[in-house]
């Protein structure tokens, strides 16, 4: 019993300490433009459903990443999967746009599935090597030029548009974060992660498939990745090389500071939602103050350490 | 008589295969460079010359470098995504300092509207020399700094390195928000061809004139570099009781710790190692070509490289098994692929795929002894 409310507070830390800090840069933030323009724009509703817009796109790609990261392993094919996806999308239009789209992204997670769960290849070099081939067709296909196609109307709606006031993407973002959170929590395949994450042998001992599994985990992450990038351009009208690439390094980082252990089997999705939040407005916030990029690279890269050394330390060996 | 004949032979022959056995990794990875490069050299229009090699060497330096930097910690069961960032950080010092000004290049900061004076460094060879020195030990110290957040904070090495390595970048982004800077042309020259050209501009030799010096005068100087650095570096770190105690940790660090070997200080060295490489990597690419450059997907595509690498050459991911030798080989092959793209005039837009197909094939056939696998719970580990 105490041990059971033990591991909740310690997955629980990580989460309230992330939103603490999300305070604290709201407040800094506010202090600063208050001092230099004499104007709040930080706390104005309409400024934060537009960095969250921009957000959901990040969001989007952190749920999936998320999802593989529990069962420790990482999908480092997510930039062109995004890509590849927007690429597709934009190229055949019309009705099917979105379902080619998606379909793109579900098919890079079934190869990266395969190779990491029954080739048993690293994910890290497997996922790499996709991502290299996918850019590579994304290429030979384009040309090497932005492609000339753009989103369909449908998909300028769902990124671009507003509901009742509120952004289409951040409805899907929130449709995408119940579906990933009552998956993780209330099913017994969220179970599965979550023990595959922990020690893959015993969940398999125990009679978990693990290799399907690990599969469908990797196509979740495909097929959140192809959304983003259908989404993406849908809110910039195109598809253009190296859209994805502004999203690897972020989603990783969402995930870890939302307390996901980076070795799999520990965090929750709150955290991951909390995670990305920071790092939009940790990047809107510098974007105010005109940082340039290399300070930006140095806050941002502090800020993880930072975050970590609070909370995402390990255990000693020793213990 | 025949008896102990018989017992000789065998025993001899079962100490090679044990041997070849254990480095398998290396020597497929070695047997595959060769085979690659003599095709190359067979197909190449020009054909074997010193020329082609020269050019070969200054292309593979780099890489090669990071890949040896990439090993250590991979050996260590770490992996350290701040090897392309330490690169391009010691790079765009190495345009500062290395300028080679006579009479020295003043030095100033400015940062947060400030401008501050840093005093002038020295030129001529003297300061060509303690520029080299100075990017080294920023490399090492980037390295240093590394281990510590890795084993003092106890953050995961690959997310520890990850933000270490946004701050290193933006070091760089700092030093150098667009290309520029210059590197002095003679030590361009001197390093980036051959041992005669090398001799003939620092003044050796006879300039390089000399009988004994023209059966070694075609050998580029990138590979007598890299020879130097794995034989007077890894090598005597590999037999030290740190590097000994690197392997340790990586294939089972709880046992390393009862056995009583220093696992934190194994692993620091670990990290510092490789931000020594990857410093010498930035330098040498720096000074190849003449500038610095905070080039960010230059520096994410040489970290990935890195890890391909390292796994061509036989090194596990998982930590414990390869070596330093086996990665060099290992980013040899993947540079001798692309050299292929060049002679069979393959069209540059197909290039990254087939990249990105020779490197899954490659893991992939690595991959297919879990066909062997007799229990499905040998895949765990």
């Amino acid at each position: 019993m105490t041990s059971a409310s033990l591991s909740l507070s310690r997955d629980d830390r990580p989460i309230l300490i992330a939103a603490l800090f999300i305070l604290v840069i709201l407040v800094a933030g506010t202090v600063y433009t208050f001092a230099r323009f004499g104007s709040a724009p930080l706390l104005s509703p309409t400024y934060l459903l537009q960095q969250l817009q921009i957000g959901a796109f990040l969001g989007i790609v952190a749920a999936g990443m998320m999802v593989v990261i529990l069962i420790a392993q990482i999908d480092l094919s997510v930039p062109w999967t995004l890509a590849a996806a927007a690429m597709m999308a934009t190229s055949i239009g019309g009705p099917l746009a979105i379902p080619v789209g998606l379909g793109i992204g579900l098919l890079v997670g079934l190869v990266n599935g395969i190779g990491v769960a029954y080739l048993r290849v690293p994910s890290m070099i497997f996922t790499l090597g996709v991502n290299a081939v996918m850019r590579g067709l994304m290429v030979a296909h384009t040309g090497g030029y932005a492609p000339q196609t753009a989103a369909t109307d449908l998909m300028r709606s769902l990124a671009a548009d507003r509901t009742l006031g509120i952004p289409n993407a951040l409805f899907v973002w929130a449709v995408v974060s119940v579906l990933v959170a009552v998956m993780l929590q209330r099913t017994a395949l969220g179970r599965y992660i979550y023990a595959i994450g922990n020690k893959e042998a015993a969940a398999y001992l125990a009679g978990v498939d693990t290799r399907r599994v690990t599969v469908i985990c990797f196509v979740i992450c495909g097929v959140a990745a192809a959304l983003a990038g259908v989404l993406l351009a849908g809110y910039s009208t195109k598809a253009y090389q190296g859209m994805g690439d502004a999203y690897l390094l972020p989603s990783i980082a969402a995930v870890v500071i939302g307390g996901t252990n980076i070795l799999g089997g520990r965090g929750r999705y709150l955290g991951t939602l909390i995670g990305v939040v920071l790092i939009v407005l940790l990047n809107s916030v510098l974007s105010i103050m005109d940082m340039p990029e290399a300070g930006r690279q140095v806050i941002y890269g502090l800020v993880i350490i930072f975050m970590l050394l609070v909370y995402g330390r390990g255990e000693r060996v020793t213990s | 008589m025949r008896q102990r004949r018989l017992a000789l032979g065998p025993s001899m022959l079962d100490d090679v295969a044990i041997r070849v056995r254990q480095n398998v990794g290396i020597v497929t990875a070695v047997l595959l460079f060769c085979v690659l490069y003599v095709l190359y050299n067979l197909a190449h229009p020009k054909g074997f010359s010193s020329a082609v090699l020269v050019q070969n060497g200054d292309e593979i330096f780099a890489l090669a470098m990071l890949a040896m930097a990439q090993t250590v910690p991979v050996l260590a069961s770490g992996l350290d995504l701040s090897v392309g960032a330490v690169m391009t950080m010691v790079g765009c010092f190495a345009s500062y300092l290395l300028t080679g000004t006579a009479g020295g290049a003043p030095l100033h900061l400015d940062i947060f509207g400030l401008h501050l004076s840093l005093g002038t460094f020295p030129g001529g060879i003297s300061g060509i020399l303690l520029g080299i020195v100075v990017c080294l030990a920023i490399g090492a110290l980037a390295g240093l700094i590394n281990g510590c957040v890795v084993v003092y904070g106890r953050i995961q090495p690959i997310i520890a390195t990850l933000a270490t390595g946004a701050v290193y970048i933006g070091i760089a982004l700092f030093l150098r928000p667009t290309p520029g800077g210059k590197i002095d042309e003679d030590l361009n020259w001197a390093l980036t061809n051959s041992l005669g050209d090398f001799a003939a501009t620092v003044h050796i030799f006879d300039d390089g004139a000399a009988s004994w010096f023209a059966p070694v005068a075609w050998i580029p100087v990138p590979f007598v570099l890299l020879v130097l650095i794995a034989l007077l570096v890894w090598v005597p770190f590999r037999r030290s009781v740190l590097g000994r105690a690197v392997y340790a940790v990586g294939s089972a660090e709880g046992a390393a710790y009862m056995s009583g070997l220093p696992i934190d200080r194994a692993k620091i060295a670990a990290f510092t190692l490789a931000g020594f490489f990857a410093g010498c990597g930035g330098l040498f690419l720096a000074i190849q070509t003449s500038s610095g450059n905070a080039d960010i997907p230059q520096a994410g595509a040489y970290t990935l490289n890195s890890i391909a690498s390292v796994v061509i050459g036989g090194t596990s991911l998982l930590g414990g098994t390869g070596s330093a030798i086996g990665s060099i080989f290992g980013a040899m092959i993947l540079r001798v692929i692309s050299f292929f793209f060049r002679i069979f005039d393959i069209a540059p837009l197909l290039q990254p795929l087939f990249e990105g197909l020779i490197l899954l094939a490659a893991v992939s056939i690595g991959a297919l002894g879990v066909l062997r696998v007799r229990n499905t719970l040998e895949l765990f580990r």
